[in-house]
């Protein structure tokens, strides 16, 4: 197993509001897995997706990454496990736009222990040719094929995309979801990828359906489609 | 060099605009310090040097004549080192198509060799040779005001005896580098010349054979100085010793210690306010461009690096900044330091500069640099590390905005959306406009300081010589005669009027404090000298006690109107007689003592004589009257007022354009540093927002009155703030630059205010339309595609 969550919640402020954003989530992943986050926005994937990332802390439960405790970790044992084992992949890329997309990735590359080279970890992705241009020079599913290069070229153990197509049009989309396909394939990564759009789901192994902070379903997906085989 | 390198160096080129601001900013804060510090360690260090060199006397002792044995009995006192006896004599000068009068004063040095003490600096030619009466050597600068060489010769006269002397010899010496006429206000080398000679020589000229009438001594390291100055002054009084005094109230060392202590005092000033300023503008700047990059930061935490590794990337570009900053202020601030010190050296006539440039300057202003930078750069970086990456990732919260105080009291509707907006984000932000608010501020101040000091000394000018010494020429003469000699002069075709002066070497005691001055009398009704109190409003002279200055009163004497003050005279009866304060008056140059003319005489007990006159003279017969007044023996010196303002605007004229123009540019690089900084990040925290404004159809025009509303905003509230620190600033200087030569007053016309108003204006306007020309440039809509 994986990860491993009991009961977590999370409630922030939003200025003047208090958001509720995770009530009481209990959740297994396991090892190769290939799961994507169902729901609506607002329905707290974000959020389930940055604590198992890291990113975040919850305000109650537990959450556990094998023998790790995340919960109760504390900044620089979340900054270590985030080094070392998480990948992420974000809607809006977060590309640093004054480096090349090679030097996005060996930003990662250059604090782990055993990277692939830049330039495979591009090659995975289609974007071999494309080493030394700058973010504002590639298109939108360039930009986030370069993301997942950056995410995976450290060799991950977990690979989490929140939302990866979801600034992107079905065409490049599709080429996205092949290339962390393929990851999750050749390298076996857990793969967790958040979206709101039901198509997607049809190539996860499982789904979980997230709502209002809680998890509303999880289905197993016997008949896992290729990316190219979607459509939406 | 690993990818966060290059994301270093890239971020630095990408913003290249903002980042040369500061480095210039940063870089005229250095300059100021180094420039000024330079110039005080070399000048001081080029004074010791002198000093040291040719063996500068630390007691002086004038005395009427005293025979060359008394000599050995003065080396004999306890605690005097060296001893070293001399004929000093004043003299008039003929000059040979020069028409005004001049005068000077010789002293005598050994026939063939350096005195023992305050020996020669020669600049061109030699010494005396032996067994030549007519070899003289000159002072440098009146050397250069009449285009004299070795080889030229020139005439004297000297106790009324005419002589041609050649020149053999261009030189100096330390106790006549600021060379002063007694009583005058500024150095006059055309009219006042600084002479050597022979002592054989000069003794048979001024009578003086075997004799000697002035005493310089070296102490021993522990000696007791004011037990040397009361036996020399026990000793000499028999020969009409006039009072001996230490190095301190020696003139010229006197004045340049002032003038020295004066630029120290400026020294501290204006290099902290500068190097504040770009400290503080820094720390600003940071802070805020940090501050742009959160995301940024964010993505580097998500990926595993630690805070440390994040905020060492910040710390660096800073460091980087920093470190060119200090070097362009280094290279500038040496060059303009010796410029400056050459402007110095030449206005203290100091014969060489010993340029020193102290390492530890540059490290210190280095230091206060990168301090200022790295605390604006750890707490910047901090806030953004203190976010957990899901949050700083996350857009940034929309900001709690709220109606601004003008809204809520009514005038909402006559303001537009826009202007609104403007309202709000500066209210929204309050330190961060408050920050740009001062530092545009601290701009239009130091912009003060430049023109200041034009407009008080023209003030104190003015004061001086239109309602205080009104005298078109001052005679004095050789000494106390009658009156009939004012009537000869007022004979003389061409003086309009005359009024008698006499003026006496006095010591002025108070509990434990004394001061030497000339004690000045003048007519009670007198029209041309007159006193002014401190409304400037003319004071009449009472007909007994003593009349101070407010500074010698206070600040040197500490007496009040009422105390009774011990004047003890330097001259003919040496009497000693307590004499009461009547009153205090405001005199902005030098320190004066004045007394009526009369009560001035029964204190001598010398009857009704005079030593002086001032003269008003009708302009189309100034050159006849020059030329009379050359003529007359009993003439020692005259001063021409109009010469003394012009000698006077000569000396201070470079130094101020010189610090006018520095001021200025450094004002206008803060100015700009400023205005150009807040807008570009402005422009970088609202793009978003002014996108969006683009894509709901406001032209760019409109958009751009939103970030250029903005900082004019500012700009015109941090006018007026700027002109009052301004006024405080130049109060402060004032305050500083007060002393013995004379008292600043805070004067600033309108011109000064509308000067440094104008420039920072203009700078803002500059500053505004580069940022509208990227702004114009920028597509906005592009922002908007990929995010939210």
């Amino acid at each position: 197993m994986v990860f491993h969550t009991r009961g977590i919640s999370k409630t922030y402020r939003m200025g003047e509001v208090e958001v509720h954003a995770l009530r009481g989530v209990d959740l297994d992943l396991f090892e190769g897995e290939f799961v994507v986050l169902l729901g609506p926005s607002g329905s707290g994937k974000s959020t389930l997706l940055n604590i198992l990332g890291g990113l975040d802390v919850p305000t109650t439960g537990a959450v556990r990454y094998k023998d790790q405790n995340l919960s109760a970790a504390d900044e620089a044992l979340l900054t270590r496990y985030r080094r070392e084992h998480v990948g992420f992949v974000f809607q809006f890329y977060n590309l640093i736009p004054s480096l090349t997309a090679q030097e996005n990735v060996a930003l990662v590359t250059e604090i782990s222990s055993k990277p692939l080279p830049p330039e495979d970890a591009l090659k995975l992705v289609d974007l071999g040719d494309r080493l030394d241009h700058f973010p504002a020079q590639l298109s939108g599913g360039e930009q986030q094929r370069v993301a997942i290069a950056r995410a995976i070229a450290k060799r991950p153990d977990v690979l989490l995309c929140d939302e990866p197509t979801g600034a992107l049009d079905l065409k490049t989309g599709v080429i996205v979801l092949e290339a962390l396909a393929r990851v999750n394939r050749e390298l076996g990564t857990t793969t967790v990828v958040i979206t709101h759009n039901v198509d997607i789901a049809r190539m996860a192994d499982r789904v979980i359906h997230l709502s209002d902070g809680q998890i509303t379903a999880i289905e197993v997906n016997n008949d896992k489609k290729s990316a190219a085989e979607l459509a939406w | 060099m690993t990818a966060l390198d290059r994301k270093l160096w890239r971020d630095l080129w990408h913003l290249r605009g903002p980042i040369i601001a500061i480095t210039l900013v940063i870089a005229s804060g250095v300059s100021c310090f180094v420039m000024f510090m330079s110039t005080l360690d070399s000048l001081l260090l080029s004074r010791e040097l002198y000093y040291r060199d040719h063996q500068f006397a630390e007691v002086y002792a004038p005395l009427k004549r005293a025979p060359e044995s008394v000599r050995q009995r003065i080396d004999r006192i306890q605690g005097v080192d060296k001893v070293d006896t001399r004929v000093v004599a004043p003299l008039r000068i003929d000059i040979e198509g020069f028409d005004e009068p001049v005068n000077g004063l010789i002293t005598s040095i050994p026939d063939s060799d350096q005195p023992l003490l305050n020996q020669l600096y020669l600049r061109r030619g030699r010494l005396i040779e032996p067994g030549r009466n007519d070899e003289v050597i000159i002072a440098e600068p009146f050397a250069e005001a009449h285009r004299l060489g070795p080889g030229d010769s020139l005439h004297v006269i000297i106790k009324g005896k005419r002589k041609k002397l050649r020149i053999v010899g261009i030189g100096g010496s330390p106790e006549h580098i600021h060379q002063l006429r007694p009583g005058g206000m500024f150095p006059d080398f055309e009219r006042w010349g600084v002479l050597w000679m022979g002592r054989t020589a000069l003794a048979h000229a001024y009578d003086m054979e075997n004799a000697f009438n002035h005493v310089v001594a070296t102490l021993l390291r522990d000696a007791d100085e004011q037990n040397v100055i009361d036996q020399l002054d026990d000793m000499l009084k028999r020969y009409g010793g006039a009072g001996a005094f230490t190095r301190e109230d020696q003139v010229s060392h006197r004045f340049l210690a002032q003038e020295l202590a004066q630029l120290e005092n400026l020294s501290g000033v204006f290099p902290i306010i500068f190097l504040g300023v770009a400290a503080f503008l820094l720390n600003v700047v940071v802070t805020r461009l940090v501050g742009a990059q959160r995301e940024q930061i964010a993505t580097l935490k998500a990926f595993g690096y630690t805070n440390w590794s994040v905020a060492w990337h910040y710390l660096q570009m800073i460091m980087l900044i920093v470190v060119a900053g200090a070097f362009i202020g280094v290279v500038a601030g040496a060059w303009l330091g010796n410029v400056l010190s050459g402007i110095y050296v030449n206005l203290f006539r100091l014969p060489f500069l010993h340029f020193e440039l102290d390492p530890m300057r540059i490290v210190q202003s280095t230091l206060i640099t990168t301090v200022a930078g790295m605390l604006g750069t750890l707490a910047a970086v901090h806030a953004a590390l203190r976010l957990k990456p899901a949050e700083a990732m996350r857009p940034e919260v929309p900001a709690i905005y709220r109606r601004t105080l003008l809204e809520e009291m009514g005038l909402k509707r006559l303001l537009s959306v826009p202007s609104r907006m403007i309202l709000r984000n500066i209210s929204h932000k309050p330190v961060k406009s408050l920050m740009s608010i001062l530092g545009i501020a601290l701009a239009c101040a130091i912009l003060m300081t430049g023109r200041f000091q034009e407009d008080t000394i023209s003030f104190m000018m003015d004061v001086h010589y239109a309602l205080s010494q009104r005298d078109d020429i001052g005679v004095t003469f050789n000494e106390a005669t009658s009156r009939t000699a004012l009537a000869e002069l007022r004979s003389i075709q061409g003086v309009e009027y005359g009024e008698a002066s006499r003026a006496v070497l006095a010591r002025l005691h108070h509990e434990h404090r004394s001061h030497r001055v000339h004690l000045q009398g003048f007519e009670q009704n007198a029209v041309i000298k007159r006193l002014v109190n401190a409304d400037l409003r003319p004071v009449s002279l009472p007909s007994d006690g003593i009349v101070l200055n407010e500074y010698l009163a206070t600040k040197i004497l500490g007496v009040q109107v009422g105390n009774l003050l011990t004047v003890e005279v330097l001259e003919g009866s040496q009497r000693v007689r307590e004499v009461p304060v009547v009153a205090l008056i405001r005199q902005d140059l030098g320190v004066g003592a004045y007394m009526d003319l009369r009560a001035l005489n029964r204190l001598m007990q010398e009857g009704d004589v005079i030593s002086g006159a001032y003269l008003y003279v009708d302009d189309r017969y100034a050159k006849e009257v020059y030329e009379q007044l050359i003529d007359r023996p009993q003439v020692a010196a005259t001063a021409i007022r109009i010469q003394e303002i012009r000698n006077f605007h000569r000396t201070m004229d470079e130094t101020l354009l010189f610090w006018t123009s520095v001021a200025t540019l450094f004002a206008v690089v803060i100015a700009v540093g400023v205005v150009y900084n807040s807008a570009r990040i402005t422009l970088a925290e609202r793009s978003r927002e002014l996108a969006s404004m683009r894509v709901l159809g406001y032209t760019r025009g409109e958009i751009s009155y939103i970030l250029l509303g903005e900082l004019a905003l500012l700009t015109l509230v941090a006018v007026p703030l700027g002109l009052w620190f301004g006024r405080g600033l130049c109060a402060y200087i004032a305050q500083t630059l007060e002393n013995e030569l004379y008292r600043v007053p805070l004067v600033l016309e309108p011109d000064t205010y509308a000067f440094s108003a104008l420039i920072i204006l203009l700078a803002a306007a500059v500053s505004g339309l580069w940022v509208r020309r990227q702004l114009d440039r920028l597509d906005l809509i592009e922002v908007l595609k990929t995010k939210e």
